[in-house]
């Protein structure tokens, strides 16, 4: 019996120590909360697409569809995080260039092309260099000339919208095959939206390399300690570079997911304050944002949770202009409740309390 | 030659960045009296810069000291959305008057700064994060004041908006002999009462000392005495209040509200100072410099603009560029300080 005890407890501890469980709470929350409030929210029904193909609808699957961008976003943006103890702010505005580049590309010289005139992995490896050379150069000015990441990324926060404009000469390029819309949409005959198979296989790569490489382990000495990881051999400022091109494929992902959701692009709405909920869910996943030790798994998580939180508001009629004031409140609950003197002063209330029952089961 | 390479040498790193950028500006509106001619040889044009940039001539005041002091503040582009809407909602609908929309608008720049400030200074958050999530609230509080847009068209705050201060001498003739004076806005009124105010608030009170001593270093700052997070406190306090100030006056010089308004505005104000000299890393500014980079920033757009590249983009990339030189120009500074302290 108290071994059943003492391994249940040990249970807790473990959940309570890991990471996972901020978002896990979060989003056990928040279904409850849906669960309570209209449990419709949790149907999924299986209709037909209009070409005829089996279809998946439902919040839930507006969850795993919408959500798959920011889980890939997530996973670069805590690896920036975790080595800068800063977030890159121009995520929004790099998924731009990087759709604006990708649809120039399809789309050769004319806006409104009948078919596309490259296919589809030519344009996708070029919007990807594009918006690795972007992720470069966040890199560079952050690892050589030593500017706080948020700052440095602020150049193409501004800068990004313009430049993806500039690309394709402020036109709306549209593209009219229907091969395009399936890494947005339905691959005809599987229910489940693509892009979660997208985000899966992102997620899958990033445990793979993080198992069979160094990068995680790198990466967290660079962010617990730039200077003793120096001194152990390793290059910090190679690591934060890196950080900064290896987010700038996922952009280059996510860009894909974006613009073939509309088979077009729009330059000032295309990802907008998608930069916000990259940092939510990487602060939601329980990582520092000041650098450091990271879980991945928890980020991803973390993602979907917020993707969970946008779909709930906008289910309840918030407008989408509005949504920022609701996810703002989060944020700063989040970040007040992770800052260390508010969690030593809970921990010195939680030890009075303790101490208190430990003396009146000794009287 | 010998002796300017030793005077450079000799200037403290405030006023090299100062210098840098004073020359810039000259060289730059020089340039454009020559090469663009016409509208640049104008007073008025320079005047309409000061007034279409009064507003975040006051941000960017604001954005310095936090930043001498050490943090940063990106939320005074959605404060002044927020008091230009809120002013906007409470003079038309509510029939306002307008000293009390004054008032509003500083309350609400005060709110942000009390609560930015205690979060930053007294629970040791991240600037950065705070002020994105201050920015995130406050434009998302604009559109749940009001969705869309709309014109004020309140008696008595139309009339103090169309108000001109004339500036003697300052005029020119037009074409058909008559006498134009030239004129600035009430907002360019305020924005200089509150550089001066500034430049004094830094250079000879102890609060303006220890911004300096607490943003170059904590540390030794907390072992003079100073209270640093108290100070820490102050400086996001005052660019909120600051923030609450120049949104008001973007809201007098626009005289609508708008969720979009002021788009990019935390961003202009950063590379003002920036430009202006004020350094990232904390302790070193100048408000004159900050003024002056405001100017360098209002001069190149317009110069990009008259130069035909109306585009929106241009701008956006232009300014882009501009902090980016300057960012490095800066970083290069901080080395060759490094080096020196070695040698």
């Amino acid at each position: 019996m108290s071994k059943d005890k003492s391994n249940g407890s040990q249970f807790w501890n473990k959940i309570k120590r890991s990471q996972m469980l901020i978002p896990l709470a979060a989003l056990l929350i928040m279904v409850i909360f849906n669960l309570i409030a209209d449990p419709s929210f949790f149907a999924i029904k299986l209709g037909y697409s209009s070409a005829g193909y089996p279809v998946l609808s439902g919040y839930l699957m507006t969850i795993l569809d919408c959500g798959s961008e920011l889980a890939i976003l997530a996973i670069g943006m805590t690896l920036v995080t975790a080595a800068c103890g800063g977030q890159d702010i121009s995520v929004g505005a790099t998924i731009a260039v990087g759709g604006s580049v990708m649809l120039r590309v399809l789309c050769g010289g004319n806006s409104h092309p009948e078919t596309m005139q490259a296919p589809i992995i030519v344009a996708f490896i070029v919007g990807a260099l594009a918006t690795m050379a972007l992720g470069a150069f966040n890199g560079v000015l952050v690892a050589k000339f030593k500017i706080q990441p948020m700052v440095a990324t602020l150049i193409l926060f501004t800068a990004g919208r313009s430049i993806a404009a500039w690309v394709n000469n402020n036109e709306l390029p549209i593209i009219k095959d229907v091969e395009f819309t399936y890494f947005g949409g339905f691959i005809p005959g599987i229910p489940i939206p693509t892009p979660f198979f997208i985000a899966l296989g992102c997620g899958i790569i990033i445990f793979l390399v993080l198992k069979f490489t160094n990068l995680g382990l790198y990466t967290q000495a660079v962010g617990i300690n730039e200077s003793s990881s120096k001194l152990n051999g390793l290059n910090p400022d190679f690591i934060k570079f890196l950080s900064f091109v290896i987010l700038g494929l996922c952009v280059a992902v996510a860009a894909l997911i974006k613009v073939s959701r509309l088979s077009t692009i729009n330059y000032s709405v295309i990802a907008k304050d998608i930069e916000m909920d990259a940092i939510l869910a990487v602060a939601l996943g329980g990582n520092k944002l000041s650098g450091g030790k990271f879980n991945m798994g928890a980020s991803i998580l973390g993602a979907y949770v917020i993707q969970f939180l946008t779909t709930t508001l906008y289910k309840f009629d918030v407008p989408s202009d509005a949504l920022p004031a609701y996810k703002a409140i989060v944020v700063i609950a989040l970040v007040v409740m992770s800052a260390p003197s508010v969690r030593e002063k809970l921990q010195s209330i939680k030890k009075s309390l303790s101490s208190k029952k430990v003396s009146k089961e000794v009287a | 030659m010998k002796k300017l390479s030793e005077k450079l040498r000799s200037l403290s790193d405030s006023n090299l960045l100062l210098t840098i950028t004073v020359v810039v500006f000259f060289l730059m509106y020089i340039g454009a009296m020559i090469f663009e001619g016409g509208g640049f040889l104008k007073v008025q044009t320079f005047f309409n810069i000061l007034n279409a940039n009064a507003y975040l001539i006051i941000l960017s005041c604001g954005m310095s000291i936090v930043m001498i002091c050490g943090g940063i503040d990106i939320s005074v582009g959605g404060v002044t959305a927020l008091v230009c809407m809120s002013c906007a909602v409470y003079l038309d609908f509510h029939n306002g008057n307008v000293f009390v929309a004054v008032l509003l608008a500083i309350a609400i720049g005060l709110a942000f700064g009390l609560v930015q400030g205690f979060l930053v200074a007294y629970l040791d958050i991240q600037p950065f994060i705070v002020t994105l999530a201050g920015m995130f609230f406050a434009r998302g509080m604009t559109t749940i004041v009001n969705t869309k847009p709309f014109n004020v068209e309140n008696e008595a705050f139309v009339a103090l908006k169309n108000a001109r201060i004339e500036v003697p001498g300052m005029g020119y003739y037009n074409k058909a002999g008559n006498y134009v004076a030239a004129y600035v806005e009430i907002g360019v009124i305020v924005a200089l009462i509150i550089v001066a105010l500034m430049f004094f608030l830094l250079k000879k009170t102890k609060l303006g000392r220890a911004f300096y001593a607490v943003g170059g270093n904590a540390q030794s700052a907390l072992m003079l005495g100073i209270n640093v997070k108290r100070t820490r406190f102050l400086s996001q306090v005052l660019c909120g209040l600051l923030a609450g100030i120049g949104g008001f006056v973007y809201f007098l010089h626009v005289g609508s509200g708008a969720s979009t308004h002021a788009a990019g505005a935390e961003m202009n104000a950063i590379a003002s100072s920036i430009i202006g000299g004020t350094m990232l890393t904390g302790g070193v500014g100048n408000i004159i410099g900050t003024f002056f980079g405001v100017l360098s920033l209002a001069t190149i757009q317009n110069i990009v603009s008259s130069a035909g590249l109306d585009q929106a983009w241009w701008t956006g990339i232009t300014i882009a560029a501009m902090l980016c030189i300057f960012l490095i120009i800066q970083s290069v500074v901080i080395a060759r300080k490094k080096k020196s302290v070695k040698k």
